[in-house]
């Protein structure tokens, strides 16, 4: 198919871009476009304007600073991928963008794209969640910083507001004793994820659980924390009872959508069984 | 004088490849001609509505836009034809462009031509149509169901007709004394084909000469020609030239005549300008004809050693919307004639009911009917295994049809050319290590892994014919094959054939024949296809046909140039042609190898007859259309090993094994590619393929729902092969397209089935089996 007739702008920073928002009537930004595009074609989205941030210096790259990972929203999930910096300090989201789609899309689709589009079965919500990012939004009137936690507010939206840019991401660094993993069950046709957990956790010497998070996505409308699995671990000593136990309630809280893949009560035992491997791998690198 | 180096039977790596894997090939949509315009549909968004009203006016002033039609408009031109007429068949008018009411999702009910592709997908959604929605109903066993919606006026209770071969009264006796009946449902269900290259054509009336070209995804170029004039159009044949290009592959889907090069071909007259359409990809789920769709309660009924004593199966078959080309043929004749399998069943009886839906048609798809017999047959023996407790490779080995070589009378009308079906299962045994296989399943269950083996041991039939015994059937065609090859001056061949190869490689295989027979290099060899305008006749390629019937017509033809070539070269030697022997390229007196001219000087003498036999026609150049006295019969035994993950029900295949006897061999390269590629389709409809329709929407429409077997879900294939020559052609070859996709989707099921036993279950009625479909049943099994 053939998208619908759009006109195309390429501002060159964030501020022109943010004009352009506010300017044009019925304007979607558009980063990788592997999410936008293909709806565009299928006529699904039919935007009057194309904001292209592809030409804006300075929205893309990694950078690392006390502790705390910025990564610009149009950085591709190749590059997240193959970042050695994020691969020696926080692996699991280099191993989330592995995940995603095919090398072609990953060249292109981009870690903002990605967050702000917010699509059910994305794979990178769940590690954004279970790590805790924060997102950078710059408006009109400055910037403001939005915690994981109040990011996804629903099927496909964010809290990103209409007049805004998501310029920058910020992946905290796990102290020692870490360790995370995303686990991903894939829809045999789009590889998107039927179910995806992302596990973090740190243990203290003795094996007691001091911090963890889980993120949950695919199952229902949108990713989200799975907090009786946390509370159910935190200051706990992690073994493989406990984390059966915890990982009980990963679906609590989802509201699991059945689709030709699975019912509603499939999809929540894969939520279980996928928090399960998560966790399992998630203390095992963390003492190992 | 060295010999020849022989190539028939080499694996030979493909000379069309470097074209494909370049980017240098031509497809339909590769073909530019100036002033051409672009189509697009307007297209049914609902299952089945009336149609009260089709407005263009805002349409037609969108800028760019040539000519908008709708079915009003296409005054004299006729319903798509249905090519196999079963008796008492119901046939309901398909027009190109539905003007009462649209049967199915994506009904084509008007089309817009524009300057460019993107003004004539604008326009189109500019096109109002005032609907009137009807109820509808796509699930195959519902169709008939009271109160039902009606499809078509002629098609009473939705039912296009209803079929029976075999003997009723002797599978009831044969039932009354077995020892023991197994029952069950089996549903085959709906694929999409999904070839690589999507459906295209570009038509283009010429005003000079009234002369038509159509460019199309066709595997059928003439067919494509012949029903179009024919039937629909009422355009003389030789004012039409179809081409069909390169093409990306087909799987059964481009054998058909569809809508959308019909519309075409008929609106380049109306507008004088080239018309092109190109299908999306969601054009494509929607309209390309689909697969199988099969329900059938099928019970087979064995003595107290395990024999089959008889079989009875009931199926409805989904038509779609309309009957495709020749849908009426698949659940039928490409079906129950096969449910003999590779086993001595002394009692069947099969009885067809062909149904109509508001779903897209369904035709045939790589295997046609064979898989859905296949398929049963292979769960029923398994089946009959678990009830009698008997080992299934035993099963299978009690009921084998002993080794023949020429002739088995089936007790569902087919005769089969020749088999040994036992030697290729015993292969495969071997290859499994089939104890050792049992013993590790063994320890495995003792852990509480659900590891499982399935054994496929299958038929087909290719090449179906003779025309004489096809026509007796309802076809509205032959089935022959023309192969023509012109000799140049200089030695140098071209080849004409009614093959289509559409990723067969006939280009190889085609140039080893002619190279093989005359011993020159296959450098010197073209093959040329897929056009009406050069070639003498074709039906095509589908039903893994292309060597078998097209091989052995230029086969054919190529005798015809050795004959021709003997009178030229004795009148050079000055010898007798019957003295003349033709070896190694060379034409030579017998017993005389001095005594010789090469092929290239009888060709040259050919065109320029000088010194030159009287009464003898100059020229080399023969035609030979070839009608095969019977179907072949290729065999096999595959086998499958699977692993179930408890927690989730995925199912991953662990080995997959296949002994397969297509005859003799033309190259075993592309043999075993056409095997590889069968295999995963059928892995394919085993675990993740199926067209699922929700009230007459189609919900999986696109790659994003709709799952093809991934590289990553199969595991290196373990291959080898019997090889029992037909006689029903001189090559010895029978036909490999399709054995793959019919053998590999019961042994899959056959081996998910066999993991599960440990918790009870002996049947699975669904497929795909995707995990959680396997998840749910292991969920009930344990309850
Ligand atoms: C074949 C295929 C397979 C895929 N498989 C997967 C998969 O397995 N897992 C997965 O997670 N994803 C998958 N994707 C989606 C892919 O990751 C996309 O790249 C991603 O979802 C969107 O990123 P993008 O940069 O392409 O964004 P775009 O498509 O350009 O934009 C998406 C949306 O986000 C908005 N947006 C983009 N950037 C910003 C910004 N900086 N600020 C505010 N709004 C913004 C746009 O306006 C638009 O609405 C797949 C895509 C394809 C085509």
């Amino acid at each position: 198919m053939y998208p619908a007739a759009f006109e195309y702008h390429a501002p060159t920073s964030v501020k022109d871009a943010l004009k352009l928002l506010d300017k044009l009537d019925d304007a979607k930004l558009l980063a990788g476009g592997h999410s936008l595009i293909p709806m565009m074609k299928l006529r699904l989205a039919q935007p009057k304007h194309l904001i292209d941030l592809g030409k804006i210096k300075g929205l893309a790259g990694i950078k690392e600073e006390k502790g705390v990972f910025t990564v610009g929203a149009m950085t591709t999930h190749w590059e997240v991928e193959s970042s050695k910096p994020i691969k020696a300090k926080v692996p699991v989201v280099s191993e989330t963008a592995a995940v995603i789609g095919d090398p072609a899309v990953r060249n292109k689709g981009t870690i903002g794209g990605s967050l702000a589009h917010a699509d059910p079965a994305a794979d990178m919500p769940a590690t954004a969640i279970a790590l805790g990012f924060e997102f950078v939004c710059e408006g009109a009137k400055g910037k403001r910083t939005v915690k994981a936690d109040d990011w996804f507010k629903g099927l496909m939206t964010t809290a990103v507001k209409d007049n805004e840019v998501l310029t920058t991401i910020r992946i905290p660094v796990s102290g020692p004793g870490s360790g995370a993993c995303y686990m991903k069950f894939p829809h045999p046709a789009s590889r998107f994820a039927i179910v995806g957990v992302c596990a973090a956790v740190t243990v203290d010497k003795s094996g007691v659980c001091k911090k963890v998070g889980v993120g949950v996505t695919g199952a229902g409308t949108k990713a989200v924390r799975a907090k009786g699995v946390e509370a159910a671990l935190l200051n706990k000593k992690l073994d493989a009872a406990t984390i059966e136990a915890a990982a009980q309630k990963a679906a609590d809280g989802v509201d699991v959508q059945p689709d030709l893949q699975g019912s509603v009560e499939y999809k929540a035992h894969l939520c279980r069984v996928f928090a399960r491997r998560a966790l399992e791998a998630a203390l095992k690198r963390a003492q190992g | 004088m060295a010999t020849v180096e022989r190539v028939l039977g080499k694996s030979i790596k493909r000379r069309e490849d470097p074209r494909f894997i370049t980017g240098r090939g031509t497809y339909v949509d590769d073909v530019k001609l100036p002033g051409t315009t672009w189509a697009a549909f307007v297209r049914s968004p609902h299952a089945h509505a009336r149609i009260k009203k089709i407005d263009t006016a805002a349409a037609l002033k969108h800028p760019g836009v040539v000519a908008i039609f709708t079915g009003k408009d296409m005054t004299g031109v006729n319903s798509l034809p249905c090519g196999w007429l079963l008796p008492e068949l119901k046939v309901p008018p398909h027009m190109p462009l539905a003007s009462d009411a649209a049967r199915c999702v994506g009904d084509p009910v008007a089309i817009v031509i524009a300057e460019s592709h993107d003004a004539a997908e604008d326009a189109a959604e500019k096109v109002k149509v005032t609907w009137e929605v009807l109820p509808a109903v796509s699930a195959t066993d519902k169709a008939t169901a009271k109160g039902s919606t009606q499809i078509h006026e002629v098609a009473p209770s939705n039912t296009a007709f209803t079929w029976q071969i075999g003997d009723a009264a002797a599978v009831e006796t044969a039932f009354r004394g077995a020892a023991r009946v197994v029952k069950k449902k089996i549903v085959n269900q709906r694929l999409v084909a999904n070839p690589m290259e999507p459906r295209a054509c570009l038509a283009s009336y010429d005003r000079a000469t009234g002369d038509l070209t159509l460019w199309v995804t066709s595997q059928n170029p003439h067919v494509h020609r012949l029903l179009m004039c024919a039937f629909v159009l009422g355009i003389p044949e030789h004012k039409v030239r179809v081409i069909a290009p390169d093409v990306g592959g087909a799987f059964g889907s481009k054998i058909f005549l569809y809508n959308e090069e019909t519309i075409c071909s008929w609106a380049t007259k109306q507008i004088k300008r080239p018309v092109r359409w190109t299908s999306s990809r969601r054009e494509a789920f929607l309209t390309d004809a689909h697969g199988r769709d099969h329900v059938t309660e099928a019970e087979m009924a064995f003595d107290a050693q395990g024999k089959i004593v008889g079989l009875r199966v009931k199926t409805i078959a989904n038509m779609g919307a309309y009957l495709s080309t020749f849908a009426p043929a698949v659940p039928t004749y490409l079906y129950a004639t096969l449910l003999n399998g590779v086993y001595t069943i002394p009692a069947i009886h099969a009885h067809v009911t062909g149904v109509f839906t508001n779903t897209t048609p369904v035709d045939a798809y790589r295997g046609a009917g064979r898989p859905e017999a296949a398929y049963l047959l292979e769960r029923m023996i398994d089946a009959g295994a678990a009830a009698l407790k008997l080992d299934p490779a035993d099963i299978r080995k009690k009921n084998f049809i002993p080794k023949f070589e020429n002739g088995f009378q089936t007790q569902v009308a087919l005769n089969y050319d020749s088999g040994n079906y036992a030697a290729a299962f015993d292969k495969l045994l071997g290859m499994l290590d089939y104890k050792k296989f049992r013993s590790e399943q063994q320890a495995a269950r003792k852990q509480g892994r659900l590891l499982g083996l399935g054994f496929s041991t299958y038929i087909e039939a290719c090449s179906i014919a003779p025309s004489k015994v096809v026509g007796s059937l309802g076809a509205q065609a032959g089935l022959y094959e023309s192969g023509k090859v012109r000799v140049h001056p200089t030695g140098g061949i071209t080849v004409y054939t009614g093959s289509h190869s559409h990723g067969q490689g006939h280009e190889t295989t085609f140039s080893q024949l002619v190279a093989d027979e005359l011993g020159v290099p296959m450098e010197s060899v073209e093959i040329v296809h897929g056009d009406t305008g050069a070639i003498p006749f074709g039906m095509g390629t589908y039903g893994s046909r292309s060597g078998s019937v097209g091989g052995t017509a230029l086969l054919m033809s190529l005798q015809k140039i050795k004959e021709k070539g003997k009178k030229i070269a004795a009148h050079l030697l000055e010898a007798s042609p019957s003295d003349i022997e033709y070896t190694n390229g060379q034409f030579q007196v017998k017993g005389f190898p001095g005594k010789a001219v090469p092929f290239g000087q009888v060709a040259l003498t050919a065109y320029v007859p000088h010194n030159y036999p009287a009464g003898l026609e100059p020229g080399l150049e023969e035609t030979s259309f070839y009608d095969p006295s019977n179907f072949c019969f290729p065999f096999g035994a595959h086998a499958c090993v699977v692993e179930i993950d408890r927690d989730t029900g995925q199912v991953k295949i662990v080995r997959y094994l296949a002994v397969d006897d297509v005859g003799n061999v033309m190259n075993p390269m592309i043999v075993d590619g056409m095997v590889h590629g069968g295999i995963a389709q059928g892995v394919g409809q085993a675990l993740c393929e199926g067209a699922v329709y929700d009230d007459g929407q189609l919900v999986t429409g696109s790659m994003m729902d709709y799952a093809l077997p991934k590289a990553d879900m199969l595991p290196m294939y373990e291959t080898d092969r019997t090889v029992t020559p037909t006689l029903v052609n001189p090559l010895g070859v029978k036909g490999a397209g399709e054995t793959g996709t019919i053998a590999a989707t019961p042994a899959v099921m056959n081996a998910v089935v066999d993991a599960l036993a440990p918790l009870g279950v002996d049947h699975i009625e669904t497929m795909p089996l995707t995990a959680g479909r396997v998840w749910t049943i292991m969920q009930s099994a344990k309850r």
